[in-house]
């Protein structure tokens, strides 16, 4: 059997007692952060991440310009009849589908979190409850406008001439970075629900794949079966779409930009609280 | 505006249910202020949901607490702002340097950024963690990972800190600089819950210690009078033929009683308050034909603490709830 250890002697502590103390009695309790500094900080962790593992931005960076390439050199032809002319009509609603992809992984992202004890802590501050949450979806905000940027700038690079100039641009990439932040509820009350983080990869890319298909992000729905048109014509996705094409053209229908934000503030009012009882619960 | 009560946990009959799984089932605790108490049990008896009750993390289905004199439902703010956790798992982040996870600590409990990098310094420096600072905390070993998880917990002092398990899985080495940590904090007035599976443990740091088998407190004590009441040791005999187990086990039960069988095939334990009653009995051993390969006196070991106290073993205590991380997380 071991003896139990003297108390000092033989022992050798890397963690300096006497400094332990000095450390722990020279503290006082500042009260708690507002609750914008506490969610500003949780983006600030988000963007630590990032600059961790800087390899995380590929998703949101390469995967676009494959998707723009390929959509338009394979199919703009057959689709529009010129690639240039395809991409005029695709690359407001690539850019929309990139951005709303780019929304999954911030529930796979919670999802990962949970698994580790450091929410526990979190779940113990005296912080505005849903700063952890705000935060990081705030982080990845700034993913989704890098998505969106790549996309616009391979767009131009590629020939895309927007009538209503940068100023139409910047305004089309902003609504749809606010519509991806209500969104992105969604999927964090996925992330919340579900077991693993591959399981809310699939499900949300399970929801958001049709969903993106079966709007007018690359086709002209005038096309498609009666019942099939109807539905796309009401997706939101497909508004947000036409919206951003508007913005991007400089002839926006007010009525669609009414409408992307009044479902995202839905989606926000809805899912926000349900996600932020789901994360306090545990 | 904590109370005049010179409890810093006071709970009643506490109790918590994942699904059909009752993990605490009426826990009363009474802590006092600026002690070291120690929840000892096995892995899946409760300690952990019992924790995280009182941390406000979970709510209790039925009972009430009150800690630092605020209601852990009712006050559950109050409680946040006063206490912290140091989780099972590291609560840290892994994927942030030490350095970034206690100025994240900092900004969160409200420091100001230079005040929060100062504080991180000190921490660092203190904690002897200075040169890993700048490395991703999932780099760090065990015994680091734990102590900056400490440091973590102090960045602001809390009046009440619970600790969930905080030397299992490290080495000798960083055990004992854990433990060196735990005592200053508690000399600098902090109270502490500590949870553990180690009598060891419980007996060199805490003053007091609540003893939880399946959801309830089974015994309570001081170290000394817990282990009085279990017997101060056990002997621990590793026989050369392990045919002969059964004719020893028969003799030691004879000689001191309470013995039980080891996982290894060739060794076996009895209850030994003194010492010269195990020499008598190993005497006994060998002079019965027994061919022993060693014997050792030791502390008396969770198993024997819950075979004195329950007529059970803690691993059968714990058998249906044996991942220690999601021992007792609901589905």
């Amino acid at each position: 059997m071991s003896p139990k250890p003297a108390t000092q002697a033989d022992v050798t502590t890397d963690a300096d007692e006497t400094a332990v103390r000095r450390a722990i009695s020279s503290t006082e309790r500042p009260p708690p952060p507002s609750p914008m500094s506490a969610a500003l900080t949780f983006g600030w962790r988000g963007m630590l991440k990032v600059k961790h593992v800087p390899e995380q931005l590929l998703d949101v960076t390469i995967t676009p310009v494959m998707f723009v390439l390929m959509f338009t050199y394979i199919f703009g032809g057959a689709i529009a009849g010129s690639t240039a002319e395809y991409l005029e009509y695709l690359l407001p609603g690539i850019l929309v589908m990139s951005v709303l992809f780019t929304t999954v992984y911030s529930g796979v992202a919670l999802n990962t979190d949970l698994t580790k004890g450091v929410v526990d802590r979190f779940r113990s501050l005296p912080i505005w409850r849903p700063a952890p949450l705000v935060g990081s979806l705030l982080g990845d905000s700034v993913r989704y406008l890098l998505s969106g940027t790549v996309i616009m700038v391979l767009g131009l690079i590629l020939g895309y001439r927007p009538d209503a100039g940068i100023v139409g641009v910047l305004a089309a990439l902003g609504l749809v970075v606010v519509f991806a932040f209500g969104l992105s509820w969604v999927f964090t009350t996925l992330g919340l629900v579900l077991r693993s983080p591959s399981a809310v990869m699939n499900a949300g890319f399970m929801g958001i794949f049709p969903l993106t298909f079966l709007s007018n992000v690359f086709v002209d729905p005038t096309t498609l079966p009666g019942p099939l048109e109807a539905f796309v014509n009401v997706n939101p996705i497909s508004i947000l779409a036409t919206a951003s094409r508007g913005l991007m053209e400089g002839n926006v229908d007010s009525r669609d930009l009414v409408i992307v934000l009044a479902v995202a503030a839905a989606l926000t009012a809805v899912f926000a609280p349900l996600t932020t009882r789901l994360y306090r619960r545990g | 505006m904590t109370t005049q009560s010179p409890l810093a946990i006071e709970a009643t009959g506490l109790v918590k249910s994942f699904g059909d799984t009752c993990a605490v089932d009426g826990v009363d605790l009474a802590v006092r202020s600026g002690s070291i108490y120690g929840v000892l049990g096995p892995n899946g008896a409760g300690k952990t949901t019992t924790i995280r009750m009182l941390a406000t993390l979970i709510r209790p289905d039925a009972g009430t607490a009150r800690v630092l004199g605020h209601d852990i439902v009712e006050e559950a703010d109050a409680v946040r702002a006063a206490v912290s956790l140091t989780g099972q798992l590291a609560s840290v982040d892994e994927d942030l340097t030490g350095r970034e996870n206690l100025i994240l600590l900092g900004r969160l409990l409200g420091l100001k950024r230079p005040a929060a990098k100062d504080r991180a310094g000190e921490l660092l420096d203190a904690f002897g963690l200075s040169e890993a600072a700048g490395r991703l905390v999932k780099n760090y070993s065990g015994g680091m990972r734990r102590r900056l998880d400490i440091a973590a917990s102090i960045v602001v002092t809390p009046e009440l800190m619970f600790l969930d398990e905080p030397t299992t899985g490290l080495d000798p080495r960083s055990r004992n600089q854990v433990w060196s940590i735990i005592r200053a904090l508690a000399a600098e007035g902090t109270t502490i819950l500590l949870c553990t599976q180690y009598l060891e443990e419980a007996d060199q740091l805490a003053d007091g210690i609540a003893v939880i088998d399946r959801g309830k407190v089974i015994a309570e004590g001081t170290p000394a009078q817990l282990k009085a009441s279990v017997g101060s040791g056990a002997l621990y005999v590793r026989l050369l033929d392990p045919e002969q187990r059964p004719e020893a086990a028969q003799l030691l039960d004879r000689d001191l009683g309470a013995v039980t069988m080891e996982p290894d095939p060739a060794a076996l334990s009895a209850a030994c308050a003194d010492a010269a009653r195990g020499a008598e009995a190993v005497a006994g051993l060998a002079r019965a034909g027994v061919r022993i390969a060693d014997f050792s006196l030791g502390q008396p070991s969770l198993d024997e603490v819950f075979l004195a106290l329950t007529g059970h073993t803690a691993e059968d205590a714990a058998s249906g709830a044996r991942d220690p991380v999601n021992e007792e997380q609901p589905s």
